[in-house]
């Protein structure tokens, strides 16, 4: 039985490391800037990975090791404050090690450029909706009570800068190598828009406005999910994301339909 | 005896018993019960993951309401009852060598009320709508607005009704365990002397009371948002297109009592557990428990920083960013007693002479199942990795296994390991081993491979992934594998309920003290324990817990009941 079971341990580490390298799951190839959300995530799976094939190794160690023999007897050890010490070192260490560099990604995650295009993403059941800012640059006011059939977004038409604003039911186009700031709502309960190629989710969230922001660096059409329950739709509630050149992307707003032309009080 | 003082007996002794054995009994066996439930749900799911579309009563409603009713049933319902109600209310006074708990009506309440939320539990799933698939989480507004999820009639009352039972039940025994620990125990017993399973369930108890308030507020509101129409968690809101009369409340209040509760929560659950995993491993590798103080000191720490770290479940709910550097730091803290523990039992096997009998495997399945479930915390709890991470099946792998899995292992190994005490007959050891082997290799077959879906981005609670297009080819043969080896671990828990059934029946009479333990609650006069447990008087302490293999000693256990004499030596006299 011991030798079984550390057997058993390892088959178990080497198993999972396998399934690691086999590669076939892993990270979707990268297409925005956040490659150090992606450096810090694998600096913090790295330091786990050697913490869970040491730790297990170990301990596939001792049960065969100090499996009960009839000559030996256990030895009375309750405690060494050296090794706690130590080994409390080390976790420190180690945690030291990942965090430094998440927060430090992270207080760049939660800081967005001044010149980031603004794009409104709206969540309902069971859909993603955008609203782009219009040559003012600037989005018009929204208000959930205003929300209606032939005003979906529930933007405020006496809003000058609301005129311009341009809206799509379907599809998010992002021109590449810009930065993007997404204003986040949601008319209804919590969705979560998720674009894993891009690495950020935020919830939207009805009653406030959630925001992230990233750089397409990558031309191609990748897909936003959603990542927070929100009835039974959820898994179905997804839509396309289409990064292209500044040129396309610009052909493809003057195509869509905007508030003064089709939203009606 | 007349047969009408019999019948009398006969209830008060099983059915209304004020003994804390046998509401420990009744806890178990109800927990247990509602568990196999959640499993079934389980399959149910796995079922539609592996093989989608082919099962026909399956549907995204269903789904989600299955989905709804396993978490809440397995982490309130089996796991907090089994450890708290169950494991509490037999060892508590056992081990501290009292006669009972300190208020024993105040117990029997405890278990019947906490019955009748299990039976309101499962009420739901007989009234129209059936029951709730909004989530454990319960998340409003999606809890709350009439038909945005399944089960938004009766359903979400119904589980709100539960839970609030439930709490009233929690906090009947929490109170009970707490006072029974400070108040009751016997000559000698000071605290630095209890066994860490006693430490363990105190602890967790003591946070049950301080976290189950939070819950408690947040599930009253959130009824009212559903009965009355109030607006505690409802902002303006539309559903499918129509204004509703609502308006002025905030959805993440919610979000904040209920992780205010649910962090904790996991703890309520995993320092008991951590307690019962310290037994069977010092007992069965016959050496003291390595840094008992620091076992203590940890469990404390943990209990304390537990409260700190409610919204590391929050990164990207859109609370103020901000406040993600204060959560990430507090909640990668915390990691540091953990591993404390995990160093400290790998230690006590170290130079141990280890016995390789069935609670000492799941001794060692709580180790490593607890050391891969514990690290995976740490990328959710560093904030940034927890952005792509949240929400996927990174999650799922990660709380299955360190919340599910791990803490199982320390039940199962529990159980295990008190059954001769608990019913005065061993279990047949070769079930036993078969039943952990598929378990724990199986566990690993499920729940590993879930990390690697959550690295790719595959949202939790999804009803099928056919939408998803950035998914291998090969993602569809995974899910059926995960499904087969679900199934199979589940039919190894038919494996254990029909041995511990027989067992207790038919199985070989055990001796006193089979595993030469040195606690109390083997020292009983007779086994199992009479109502009162002890003789004429109970015992008195003279030694720590762990007296295991004392250099100069005869035997290489000496109980915490035996005085130190010149040839019995104390062998803690260093550390206590
Ligand atoms: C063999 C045993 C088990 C299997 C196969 C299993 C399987 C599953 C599956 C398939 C899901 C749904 C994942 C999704 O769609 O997102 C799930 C969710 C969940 N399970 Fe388990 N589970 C098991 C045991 C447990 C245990 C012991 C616990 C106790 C902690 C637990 C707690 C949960 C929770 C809290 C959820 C989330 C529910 C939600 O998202 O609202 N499960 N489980
Ligand atoms: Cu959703
Ligand atoms: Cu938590």
């Amino acid at each position: 039985m011991p030798v079984f079971a550390s057997v058993v341990l390892v088959l178990i580490v080497v198993g999972a490391l396998a399934l690691v390298a086999s590669g076939i799951w892993w990270f979707t190839p990268l297409a925005s800037n956040w490659n150090e959300i992606d450096g810090a995530l694998l600096i913090t799976l790295g330091v786990i990975g050697i913490a869970f094939v040491t730790l297990n190794l170990f301990l596939a160690y001792l049960i065969l090791r100090y499996r009960a023999r009839e000559q030996e007897r256990a030895q009375f050890i309750p405690d060494n404050p050296k090794i706690e010490k130590i080994l409390i070192g080390i976790t420190a260490l180690g945690i030291i090690i990942l965090l430094a560099p998440g927060l430090f990604a992270y207080s760049r995650f939660i800081s967005p450029p001044r010149d980031a295009m603004i794009v409104e993403v709206v969540g309902e059941q069971w859909r993603w909706t955008y609203r782009y800012a219009g040559p003012d640059g600037k989005l018009g006011r929204a208000h959930p009570k205003l929300i209606s059939p032939k005003n979906p977004f529930g933007v405020d038409i006496a809003d000058p800068a609301a005129q311009d604003d341009i809206l799509s039911y379907t599809e998010l186009h992002l021109p590449v190598n810009r930065p993007v700031l997404l204003h986040i709502r949601s008319k209804d309960v919590i969705h979560s828009f998720f674009i894993p190629h891009f690495r950020a989710k935020m919830d939207a969230v009805p009653g406030m406005v959630t925001h992230y922001w990233f750089v397409p660096t990558r031309a191609g059409k990748f897909q936003a999910v959603c990542a927070e329950l929100c009835g039974i739709g959820h898994h179905r509630m997804h839509s396309p994301v289409i990064v292209e050149s500044l040129e396309k992307f610009q052909e493809w707003l003057a195509k869509q339909p905007t508030v003064a032309a089709t939203v009606k009080p | 005896m007349s047969h009408h003082d019999h019948h009398q007996s006969f209830w008060t002794r099983y059915i209304f018993s004020q003994d804390h054995k046998v509401i420990a009994i009744q806890y178990t066996v109800t927990a247990l019960f509602i568990g196999l439930v959640g499993l079934v749900l389980s399959w149910l799911m796995r079922l539609q993951l592996g093989f989608p579309g082919e099962f026909r009563f399956l549907n995204p409603g269903s789904y989600y309401q299955i989905l709804t009713q396993h978490g809440m049933i397995m982490i309130v319902y089996l796991l907090t009852a089994i450890l708290l109600g169950g494991f509490g209310n037999y060892l508590i006074p056992l081990m501290i060598g009292a006669r009972d708990m300190a208020f024993p009506f105040l117990n029997m309440l405890s278990y019947w009320v906490y019955l009748l939320s299990v039976i309101v539990l499962v009420a739901a799933f007989f009234v129209p709508g059936g029951p709730t698939g909004a989530g454990w989480t319960l998340y409003p507004p999606l809890s709350a607005l009439p038909n945005a999820a399944p089960g938004s009639g009766w359903g979400i009352k119904l589980m709100l009704v539960s839970l609030v039972i439930f709490i009233a039940s929690a906090t009947m025994g929490g109170l009970n365990y707490v006072t029974t620990v400070l108040q009751c125990r016997t000559k000698g017993m000071t605290l630095m002397r209890m066994p860490l399973s006693v430490w363990g369930i105190f602890i967790g108890a003591a946070m049950a009371l301080l976290a189950f308030p939070a819950l408690f507020v947040g599930g009253v509101m959130l009824l009212l948002d559903n009965l009355l129409g109030t607006s505690f968690f409802i902002p303006a809101v539309t559903l499918f297109g129509q204004q509703l009369p609502r308006e002025g409340g905030n959805p993440l209040l919610f979000q904040h009592l209920f992780w205010y509760f649910g962090h904790p929560e996991v703890y309520v659950v995993i320092l008991p557990a951590m307690g019962i995993a310290s037994e069977l491993i010092a007992t069965h590798s016959r050496k003291p428990i390595f840094g008992y103080k620091a076992m203590v000191i940890a469990m404390a720490a943990i209990a304390v920083i537990g409260f700190l770290v409610w919204a590391h479940h929050m990164f990207v709910s859109g609370m103020n960013p901000y406040f993600g550097f204060f959560f990430a730091v507090s909640t990668l803290i915390i990691a540091i007693p953990s591993a404390v523990k995990v160093y400290n039992w790998l230690l006590t096997l170290w130079r141990g002479k280890i016995q390789f009998n069935t609670p000492m495997l799941f001794g060692i399945g709580w180790i490593s199942t607890f050391i891969i479930g514990g690290l995976t915390g740490l990328p959710l709890g560093n904030v940034i990795a927890d952005v792509p991470l949240h929400d996927t099946y990174f999650v799922v792998g990660h709380f299955h296994l360190v919340m599910g899995v791990a803490a199982l292992m320390a039940i199962f190994g529990g159980i295990y390991h008190w059954f001769p005490k608990v019913t005065g007959r061993m279990f047949n050891e070769t079930l036993g081993k078969l039943h952990f082997w598929v378990t724990f290799v199986g566990a690993y077959m499920i729940f590993f491979p879930m990390f690697l879906l959550g690295i790719l981005g595959v949202p939790r609670r999804y009803f099928d992934f056919e939408a998803l297009q950035y998914l291998p080819t090969q993602t569809a043969g995974l899910n059926i594998v995960i499904t087969i080896a679900a199934l199979i671990v589940g039919a190894a828990q038919v494996v254990f309920l029909v041995n511990l059934i027989w067992s207790a029946v038919r199985g070989r009479r055990a001796e006193s003290n089979p595993w030469h333990a040195t606690t109390l609650e083997w020292q009983t006069p007779t086994t199992p324990p009479p109502h009162g447990n002890w003789g004429a008087e109970t015992p008195t302490v003279y030694r720590w817990a762990y007296d295991y293999s004392v250099p100069g000693a005869e035997r290489d256990f000496i109980p915490q009941n035996v005085p130190a004499t010149p040839t019995v030596p104390a062998g803690t006299a260093r550390t206590v």
